[in-house]
């Protein structure tokens, strides 16, 4: 009897926790389910919006070098030829600058020194990007035009890449504002990566006798080698996708220019320049078609960076500014 | 290799890596060094309390920029803090399969995304249907922006809740609602206020996704369903104009928003510091 007496109490207990219990799940479920709702509510409009671009293009879209909003004809060739040519000049000067410094971070450097150099470093990367591009048209290109173009004109100008008047704007400059730019967000993953070398290895290496870079060198950055990929990788990502700053200083012509002193153009900033004053649908939707294509790239580019990041350490902690 | 030239390379390498450090640095200190002479000289009272002025007068400010960035950000925060939080409180403490690994991911893929690429979903289905650009397209944009950062943040955060403070409460009987709003949250919350500092200070700067979406005003804004007025915007507008009285004030705006971020972010390590000493 004092068991089935103790039953309906024990439910009349249970019912409101239960009840609190599912609005909160309820609710945390749909916050995540925001997100994810999000990510699909992109591609699916981004893919909608860039229709009519490509059916009337198709593939050609991505063969065509032809870019005249006039006449109605899109192609993305000068985009992409100038998103990876920027991209790849920022990568050969940030590359040795940013994992250098990660080795100085993670394994040379004294103790002392080593928070306040991550913290600038860490400034470095939360500097807006329109004041990069303000700084690059008053002082990096000036600088360019006056200094170092001519000088390479002068000594290199037998090579194709340093061809043509020295303007400042271009590709040249395209290309530093970005190594500037995404110089430490390698230098931060790299870092993480070290850092995540176990001790053992170095010690292993130190008791043989090896010296510091010896140590680093042998045990560490070949034990961390594909996490660096992926902090390259990384790298890459924010450079195909930079905006303002390169759309200042690149000089935005629609050319496949071999000379690194030639105005180009990105992806992104095409996109940034013209989309506000498109004036036909079709050019809209052109337009919206090399932002689902830039989508794409940096999609693919982050993922393989992550799974190689993660290959070392566990889950990245990449900076977050 | 003799035992001399051996270390020999070994000083070589430390000053190349300190070098690579230093010049990583250098740009900062660079820029810091010509936002303080261009912007210094033009930031006035006018310019926080004027309007700009019309082309060939000299004089006005960024007030109207000023007041919209701050309300797009307070906007982008009313839209992206409530779903980034409780998102991270989700993946933290779900116990369901596919629904956590998805959103995860998805959080790290959208961080990833090109800013201008957000922009451009935020004109595609708010500027769009709307017919106007906004306040509203831009701060959904800058929302969209801040939202990976939160959840991810938010849920590290969460997880560093020792598990017995949870065991404790439950079982003095608590519910489990209760326990993670009245327990682990508050806990949880000097480090999850950083998160989100650090969120707003990464999209304060931002200009691309605005372009088209906030799209820039050189009046007061008309309400919310109107285009309004950007500190980035501004300042991209009028680097590239050709007006020497603009880019002065181009600089004065970058000293101004630049020293609104770093502000920011200082405040995002005040906030964690001796209290959270595990947290970064």
């Amino acid at each position: 009897m004092a068991v089935v007496a103790a039953v309906p109490r024990v439910e009349a207990q249970a019912a409101p926790r239960n009840l609190g219990d599912q609005v909160l799940r309820v609710v945390l479920r749909a916050a995540a389910l925001t997100l994810v709702l999000l990510v699909l509510a992109m591609v699916v409009s981004m893919v909608h919006a860039s229709w009519p671009a490509m059916r009337a293009f198709g593939w050609r879209f991505l063969a065509s070098s032809t870019w005249d909003p006039v006449a109605e004809q899109f192609g993305a060739i000068p985009f992409i030829y100038g998103t990876l040519l920027s991209s790849l000049l920022a990568l050969l000067i940030a590359v040795p600058l940013g994992i250098g410094a990660a080795i100085y971070l993670a394994e040379l450097a004294p103790a002392w020194i080593r928070p306040p150099i991550a913290f600038l470093v860490e400034l470095v990367a939360a500097v807006p990007s329109v004041i990069y591009g303000l700084w690059g048209i008053f002082v990096l290109a000036p600088l360019l035009r006056v200094w170092v173009q001519p000088v390479l004109g002068k000594s290199l100008g037998f090579l194709p890449l340093f061809k043509g008047p020295p303007y400042g704007v271009g590709m040249l400059a395209a290309g530093i504002i970005l190594a500037i730019m995404v110089v430490p967000y390698i230098t931060a993953v790299s870092r993480e990566v070290l850092l995540a070398v176990p001790n053992t290895q170095r010690e292993a290496a130190l008791a043989l006798g090896a010296t510091r870079w010896e140590t680093t060198r042998i045990a560490v950055l070949r034990y961390g080698r594909s996490g660096l990929v992926g902090a390259i990788l990384l790298g890459l990502g924010r450079a195909l996708g930079e905006t303002m700053a390169v759309t200042m200083v690149i000089g935005n012509r629609p050319e496949v220019a071999i000379s690194l002193f030639a105005p180009g153009y990105t992806m992104a900033s095409v996109v940034a320049n013209e989309f506000a004053e498109a004036t036909s649908d079709l050019y809209l939707a052109a337009l919206i078609e090399i932002g689902l294509l830039l989508f794409v790239v940096t999609v693919v580019v982050n993922a393989l960076a992550r799974l190689l990041v993660w290959s070392v350490g566990g889950p990245v902690k990449a900076i977050r500014e | 290799m003799t035992p001399r030239a051996r270390r020999a390379l070994n000083v070589v390498m430390s000053w190349l890596a300190a070098a690579a450090a230093g010049l990583v640095v250098l740009p900062l200190l660079l820029i810091f060094a010509f936002l303080l002479w261009q912007g210094a000289s033009a930031v006035n009272v006018d310019f926080f309390t004027h309007l700009p002025r019309p082309v060939g007068e000299v004089g006005g400010g960024m007030a109207n920029a000023i007041v919209g960035t701050l309300m797009l950000l307070a906007l982008a925060a009313a839209l992206g803090l409530p779903v980034g939080i409780l998102g991270g409180l989700y993946l933290a403490e779900s116990r369901d399969r596919r629904l956590p690994w998805t959103a995860r991911f998805l959080a790290d893929v959208l961080n990833g995304v090109p800013s201008i690429v957000i922009g451009i979903f935020a004109y595609t289905v708010i500027v769009l249907p709307m017919r106007r650009f906004s306040a509203i397209a831009g701060g959904f944009a800058l929302a969209v922006i801040m939202l990976p950062i939160v959840v991810r943040t938010s849920e590290e955060l969460v997880r560093l809740v020792p598990a017995s403070l949870r065991e404790a409460a439950l079982a003095l009987g608590i519910p489990q609602w209760k326990v993670l709003l009245r327990v682990v949250l508050p806990t949880a919350r000097a480090g999850i206020i950083t998160g989100v500092m650090v969120a707003i200070a990464r999209v304060a700067g931002e200009t691309a996704p605005l372009l088209f979406t906030a799209f820039g005003n050189r009046f007061w804004h008309q309400g919310l369903d109107q285009p309004i007025a950007a500190l980035p915007l501004q300042i991209f507008a009028y680097a590239i104009a050709p007006y020497d009285d603009w880019h002065r004030q181009a600089w004065a705006g970058a000293l101004v928003l630049i020293g609104l971020v770093f502000v920011v972010s200082f405040a995002a390590r005040v906030v964690t510091s001796g209290r959270f000493t595990g947290v970064r």
